[in-house]
């Protein structure tokens, strides 16, 4: 399972998600590589993605995917991390 | 890689600034003090939110102003500035912003660690509201685990 999460520039920002994202996947015991990637990057880095996380500032920039889109308010709370990629994963 | 030093003319307690571009100047200014960036790099920090948007601020209160590494990047750099009244940076849920933490990377891959760090600081719920009500830049260094200078 393969998971990108974005932001403008794919550092700073996008680091930090992926680090409260893969918490989140330990605690719901989930293996999945977490890629970041950058608003440039995204298409190509999500071509075989289940789930792109990022804000509700930058979804529109995603374009078409078939990955499910969640947005993220708060990139350091593990539990809604955890709570969204539940639903979305299906776990 | 632990965190970047935040020395103390990298902190700004209680700022007065008018809007969200003032905001991540006061940032700006304590990278160039600490001899983190040079002014450019405030400018290109600004530039970034007015390409992508307010996304930025990464929780409530929060703002991680950064941009990519380039010539005007010094060398690895932390900075905190706590607002005296919060500005709205346009985020629907996390404005209004009353601390901004600045960074400055050389690089792109060795960032990675030190941001770790930055998730391990503020994993605690209670760090931005502290952040935000700290009187001095001793107590600041502190709440980042930092030795206080």
């Amino acid at each position: 399972m393969k998971i990108v999460v974005m932001c403008g520039i794919g550092l700073g920002t996008s680091a930090i998600l992926k680090v409260t994202a893969e918490r989140a996947l330990e605690r719901l015991d989930i293996d999945a590589k977490v890629q970041a990637t950058d608003v440039a990057g995204v298409r190509a880095a999500a071509a075989d993605a289940q789930v792109i996380l990022t804000s509700s500032e930058l979804v529109d920039s995603i374009g078409t995917t078939n990955a499910d889109v969640i947005v993220i308010n708060n990139y350091f709370d593990v539990d809604e991390l955890e709570a969204k990629l539940e639903i979305a994963l299906g776990s | 890689m632990p965190l970047p030093q935040l020395p103390l003319d990298a902190i700004t307690i209680g700022a007065h600034v008018d809007d969200w571009p003032a905001a991540i100047t006061a940032a700006g200014d304590a990278l160039v003090r600490s001899g983190a960036a040079t002014s450019a790099y405030t400018d290109r920090m600004i530039a970034m939110i007015r390409e992508f948007g307010a996304y930025i601020v990464i929780a409530p209160g929060l703002a991680l102003a950064h941009a990519r590494p380039g010539e005007d990047v010094l060398s690895d750099g932390l900075c905190v500035v706590t607002l005296a009244e919060p500005v709205a940076f346009g985020h629907p849920h996390n404005d209004p912003v009353s601390v901004i933490v600045g960074l400055a990377v050389t690089g792109a891959e060795d960032h990675l660690q030190f941001v770790a760090e930055l998730a391990n600081v503020f994993n605690d719920p209670e760090v931005i509201p502290a952040l935000a009500g700290a009187t001095t830049a001793e107590f600041v260094q502190h709440l980042f685990g930092q030795p206080v200078s």
